[in-house]
């Protein structure tokens, strides 16, 4: 229980945040893929500067979680296709719907109804790669 | 205090993020966002179509409650945080919006003509906002992640697949900015 609430909290927090910065705004998204701006290119390199730095930390001092687990992180699996056919369809959806998975649920938060039609869309397309995944070069 | 209730600047809301990542890791898990949408196939039954979704599906019910959190944060955000919703974005952006066909970019958190009510009565518009999801939906599972997933987690660990996965990401959202957006507005 005390476990969900912390769940929920980093939930709360994280939804703001997108809110608050901007990020989950269309026109934010629209204005980064034109170099028009450097708000969203400062949010995420001054986050990666600090999450680099902090990760290097963690492992260099084996710092434990809040419950005293050693801290993992899953390396992801070598491969080039998938993550650059994968990356590039979902730059497209990115800057199309102008938001990635996170402010989909800010947004249904802030109250835009459409936004559910992009979640349907984003349900759909896993299912569709859950359903061809094996014909897809990995 | 009114600075809460303007824009963060990116200084402020990058290093939140970072420290949202560092939470997740402090409480034993991971950051990232697009693996929900698995999760919620599998709790509708996809699993009988596709055993990509057989899985056992509680053991993401962590991701959902921080999925609750997201909503939630994103009505506080909206509607107690926030006096005045238009994003100050640059007058050359707002230029050429304009000649796409948007009108007042900017004064609203997001276009009025794709999320605001007036998109129902719209084909295009729905079309747009379903083929954009299924888009994001396909390519972030086909990817193994998301903005959160790859360009946050994923690059904090230095993973050259996460590095891989951005280059896209940046290819894709060119190429639909710069070649297709045109093209469809």
């Amino acid at each position: 229980m005390r476990r969900t609430i912390a769940y929920l909290f980093i939930g709360i927090f994280f939804g703001i945040v997108m809110y608050k910065s901007e990020a989950a705004s269309w026109f934010r998204i629209y204005e980064m893929f034109q170099f028009q701006s450097f708000h969203m290119y400062g949010i995420i390199g001054s986050a990666l500067f600090l999450g680099v730095l902090g990760v290097l930390l963690i492992k260099k001092n084996n710092v434990k979680s809040f419950y005293g687990e050693p801290i993992k992180f899953n390396p992801k699996d070598k491969s080039f296709s998938r993550y650059m056919y994968g990356g590039i369809i979902f730059g497209l959806g990115w800057a199309l719907a102008g938001s990635c998975p996170g402010p989909i649920y800010t947004l249904i938060g802030a109250g835009y109804v459409s936004i559910l039609v992009v979640l349907v869309g984003a349900l759909g397309g896993t299912f569709i790669y859950g359903l061809i995944r094996k014909k897809l070069p990995h | 205090m009114n600075w809460i209730f303007e824009p963060w600047p990116w200084y402020v809301a990058g290093p939140l993020i970072a420290l949202i990542m560092f939470l997740l890791l402090f409480v034993d898990k991971q950051f990232g966002m697009s693996s929900n949408l698995r999760t919620m196939c599998a709790i509708g039954g996809a699993g009988k179509q596709a055993d990509f979704f057989a899985f056992d599906w509680k053991s993401q019910r962590w991701n959902l409650v921080v999925v609750l959190g997201a909503i939630i944060g994103g009505f506080l955000g909206a509607h107690l945080l926030t006096n005045d919703p238009s994003v100050a974005i640059n007058p050359e952006t707002i230029a050429t919006l304009e000649g796409l066909g948007f009108e007042n970019a900017g004064d609203t958190y997001l276009p009025e003509q794709l999320f605001g009510l007036e998109a129902f009565s719209s084909i295009k518009s729905l079309l747009i906002l379903l083929g954009g999801g299924l888009l994001i939906g396909f390519g972030s599972r086909y990817a193994g992640g998301c903005t959160s997933g790859h360009a946050i987690s994923g690059l904090s660990n230095l993973q050259l697949p996460s590095l891989i996965a951005v280059i896209g990401f940046f290819i894709g959202g060119l190429v639909m900015i710069h070649l297709l957006f045109p093209l469809i507005f």
